[in-house]
């Protein structure tokens, strides 16, 4: 139990400072600050274009060739902005993982999945054909895939969009990373599904003590997965701080259309956020 | 898959089929006639007839088809109206020197296309890829006998390393000569078409480069280089297969030019001469041969590319 | 149209040489520095001069002449072939589309047959029965090609109509005609641009290919390819002599074919958006717009890697 604590307290958390990409001489974002403390989840809203997914790409090192980066993300400590990409991919995975918004796309049609499960396993547990299928057969599981032995054996064009993410959540997670981002990654899935698959997130967090970067435009799902949270805005940081506070008294014009965006369609599908 | 193989199997069936009855039917439009022709300007009317009946021309149309068509299901290609010999042999012994050629010519392409149209993907931002692109647009719009002639002009004639044409008349008795006689028609084939295939394979790759499941891959914590090359590139070579079976009938069919070229007995070369010399009968038995083999080639192809891609290969489709 | 095209290397590219293709075309009607035919005996293999500007061949007559006369061939090839490949593809679209079910069911399979055929046997097939000739030329690529835009106008026809927006026209009333003028026209034009120069690209080499083999132009005709035949029975001697012919035969299918590619890129609107998914796809669609040797026959729109043409010889 103290053994957690000081985990805890031993990490530094995930820190952004200054972050500033530019590509093709066009300022995608611009001087963005925030921090994903351990194990906590915070979120990343704005409007489309505000510069959201190209955040979380940078936390990875996956912004687009060309791009510009500069500004410091810290991993625990580490700095990351700057390394060669060789570097950098040593920290994918095994300290920060990714899970994207298109299940569909995101998986090599051409593999079975039980083979794209295995494969992280084996680059950061160093563990063998044999001993990476049982891990992935326990992995499966523990995000919730239905008869994870027999689904492994399927290609993705065979499983259901929520088994597809659970397996790009697996994915994710086979390298125990200390951080999560996840960008938008229910906004393809059903409602149902949705709901689901954010319960997973909620476990994993909680479980694993796995901070969560969770990017996302639908404020009721930033009030349910994440307590505090990031408005972007043309690639600037306007508003930060728990969610309850953006939620209530929004101060920047950014957030409060938003806000206001958001109760309009609550009022017209009779819900409340 | 089993459903699939038989509806493209019988897809070929009936293209031979059609295939031999648009030779046939067209060769039959002949202005002119076969037997007067063969005859020669010399001959009496009444030697002309006897050619005729001899040659089984005075037949309707219909039977001399379904008399060659049955004729070739038994392996009997027919005989020439100008030598009376064989055509069956004679085509099967040049396809020893064209199915050669064809085969080194495909490996040259696929070796100079596939890698340098990777690497013209990778470079795409920088001079290196645009230089290949360029490269490759230039070398596809050359003409092939062109080419050829550029390769004999260098390595022949000014550096004497291969031979300038022919085939050693002991054909492939002699290994190390009948090779080398391949070589250059092989590069000069494997150049043009190559270049093809490199636009083909840098646009595949440039697709897969943004793919986001190689993105994914990099993400679990591959280099984006061991990403592309581990996820990217086998959907690329998936792609440049289906584009390959096409391409394949482009080599046999530049065989063509290149056996008149570099003077080599094969079946291109025998094809030129023989409708030089409206050897009917020769002609079409030619032409179903190489078109058979284009379809089947096709058909091959077809059929692989259906095998390796997971999501074609449903059982329930 | 034009103008958009002119904004890109490319496009640039190709309409200045085309443009210079057909100018010198017209102006070798009426003038050629010399007689393309005239054979001077005394002045074989001369090098390139103030009176002979790229030089003589083996019987003496002045190339700059011969490539200019040669110049009408090539128009007139690549032209002819467009022509073909345009009717030939609008009927058998038509009869691929507007007539009875089992017809174009039969239309359909017929298609996928002759799409496997070379343009080169047709070309020999054509020679046997006619003799050797530029026509021969021209209807051989005009019928590969016909056949090619043919099956992907009806993969293109069968994708739009199935598409939201023209269930949604014709939900509201457009009667068939609206919707293929409004909808499938601007949808399968650029298609069709395509297919066209290739089909063009690969007539030109063509014609050089069969005139080398004896078979495309006659010797009284000034054509490229002609050219390059007789100048290959020098090859021992004067190696590097057919680099004229070949080089001129080369720019103009290049600048064919990137005509091609320009035209697809500056039509395709999804190359212009910014929608990274769609730009994907338009990439994979973008393959060789090239000809090659022999291969021809492009699988049909619906595949991704469509358009390789190819060219015979």
């Amino acid at each position: 139990m103290s053994g957690t604590t000081d985990q805890r307290t031993a990490r530094d958390g995930l820190e952004v400072r200054g972050l500033t990409v530019r590509i093709a001489g066009r300022t995608v974002l611009d001087d963005v600050t925030f921090t994903v403390p351990p194990g906590r989840r915070v979120g990343v809203i704005g409007a489309s274009g505000s510069g959201k997914s190209m955040t979380s790409l940078a936390l990875m090192g996956l912004e687009p060739t060309g791009a510009e980066v500069t500004g410091s993300i810290r991993l625990d400590g580490t700095e990351l902005v700057g390394l060669r990409d060789r570097e950098r991919a040593r920290h994918r995975g095994s300290g920060i993982g990714m899970v994207f918004q298109e299940p569909g796309t995101a998986l090599d049609p051409l593999r079975r999945v039980g083979a794209q499960v295995a494969e992280p396993l084996r680059l950061h547990r160093g563990l063998d054909r044999r001993a990476a299928a049982t891990a992935a057969v326990a992995l499966a599981d523990a995000v919730g895939l239905p008869d994870p032995a027999s689904l492994l054996r399927q290609y993705p064009h065979q499983l259901s969009g929520g088994q597809r993410q659970r397996i790009c959540i697996a994915m994710a997670m086979a390298g125990s990373p200390a951080y999560l981002v996840a960008d938008e990654p229910t906004t393809a899935l059903d409602v149902t599904t949705e709901a689901r698959i954010l319960e997973l997130f909620e476990r994993l967090s909680t479980d694993r003590g796995t901070g969560m970067l969770f990017v996302t435009h639908d404020l009721a799902v930033l009030a349910r997965i994440a307590d505090t949270a990031v408005v972007l805005d043309h690639g600037r940081v306007v508003e930060q701080g728990s969610v309850r506070t953006l939620l209530d008294a929004p101060q920047h014009p950014a957030t409060t259309a938003l806000v206001d965006a958001a109760r309009a369609t609550a009022r017209l599908t009779g819900g409340s956020t | 898959m089993t459903r699939f193989l038989v509806g493209r199997l019988l897809l070929l069936v009936v293209g031979l089929l059609v295939a031999s009855i648009i030779v046939f039917a067209t060769l039959r439009v002949l202005p002119g006639d076969v037997a007067q022709v063969v005859a020669g300007t010399q001959s009496t009317p009444a030697q002309v007839e006897q050619l005729r009946q001899q040659l089984g021309l005075d037949r309707p149309v219909v039977v001399q088809y379904l008399d060659w068509i049955t004729g070739v299901l038994r392996g009997d290609l027919g005989r020439s109206l100008v030598t009376n010999g064989a055509v069956g042999p004679e085509i099967a012994e040049k396809l020893a020197v064209t199915l050669p050629l064809a085969g080194m010519s495909l490996v040259a392409a696929l070796l100079v296309g596939v890698p340098l149209g990777v690497l013209a993907a990778v470079l795409r931002r920088r001079a290196g890829g645009a230089v290949i692109g360029f490269l490759a647009q230039a070398v596809a719009a050359v003409p092939v006998v062109w080419a050829g002639m550029l390769l004999i002009a260098l390595f022949a004639v000014t550096l004497h390393w291969l031979p300038t044409q022919g085939f050693p008349l002991d054909g492939w008795g002699e290994p190390a000569r009948a090779f080398s006689s391949l070589v250059l028609p092989a590069l000069t084939i494997g150049a043009v078409e190559g270049a093809v295939i490199l636009r083909f394979t840098r646009s595949a790759t440039l697709s897969v480069l943004d793919a986001d499941h190689v993105r994914t891959a990099a993400a679990v914590g591959l280099t984006r280089t061991q990403a592309l090359l581990r996820h990217g590139l086998p959907s690329v070579a998936l792609t440049v297969l289906a584009v390959l079976g096409v391409q394949i009938a482009g080599l046999l069919v530049g065989a063509v030019v290149v056996e008149q070229l570099f003077s080599l007995p094969g079946v291109g070369r025998m094809l030129v001469t023989d409708v030089g010399r409206r050897d009917v009968t020769k002609v079409q038995s030619e032409l179903l041969v190489l078109t058979g083999l284009v379809l089947l080639v096709g058909f091959a192809v077809d059929v692989v590319h259906r095998a390796l891609d997971p999501r074609q290969r449903e059982v329930g489709e | 149209m034009i103008r958009r095209l002119l904004t890109r290397p490319t496009g640039c590219f190709a309409v200045v040489v085309l443009g210079l293709l057909v100018v010198l075309a017209l102006v070798s009607l009426v003038w050629t520095p010399q007689d393309p035919f005239r054979a001077d005996p005394f002045r074989q293999w001369a090098p390139p001069g103030p009176a002979h500007w790229f030089g003589t061949d083996a019987s003496g007559r002045d190339i700059a002449s011969y490539l200019l006369a040669g110049t009408r061939t090539t128009v007139l090839v690549a032209a002819g072939s467009g022509v073909v490949a345009s009717v030939v593809g609008i009927v058998l679209t038509a009869v691929g589309s507007l007539t009875t079910r089992w017809v174009r069911e039969g239309t359909a399979v017929l298609l996928d047959i002759l799409v496997a055929f070379p343009t080169l046997l047709t070309a020999m097939l054509l020679t046997a029965v006619f003799g050797g000739s530029l026509g021969i030329v021209v209807v051989s690529v005009g019928l590969s090609f016909g056949v090619t835009i043919a099956r992907v106008a009806r993969g293109e026809i069968r994708r739009i109509a199935r598409s939201d927006y023209v269930v949604a026209a014709r939900a509201s009333g457009v009667g068939p005609l609206g919707v293929l003028t409004r909808h499938l026209v601007p949808n399968a034009a650029p298609l069709f641009t395509v297919q066209l120069s290739l089909a063009m690209a690969t007539a030109v080499l063509a014609e050089a290919g069969l005139s080398y083999l004896g078979y495309g132009a006659g010797s009284d005709t000034a054509s490229w390819g002609n050219l390059l035949a007789d100048l290959q029975t020098y090859i021992g001697v004067h190696p590097w002599s057919a680099t004229w012919p070949g080089a001129a035969i080369a720019l103009v299918v290049a600048a064919l074919s990137l005509l091609g590619d320009a035209v697809r890129d500056a039509t395709d609107p999804r190359l212009t958006t910014g929608d990274r998914a769609a730009r994907g796809t338009a990439a994979t669609d973008r393959t060789a717009g090239t000809p090659g040797p022999g291969g021809d026959r492009a699988p049909d729109a619906d595949d991704p890697a469509t358009t390789t043409p190819g060219v015979t010889a």
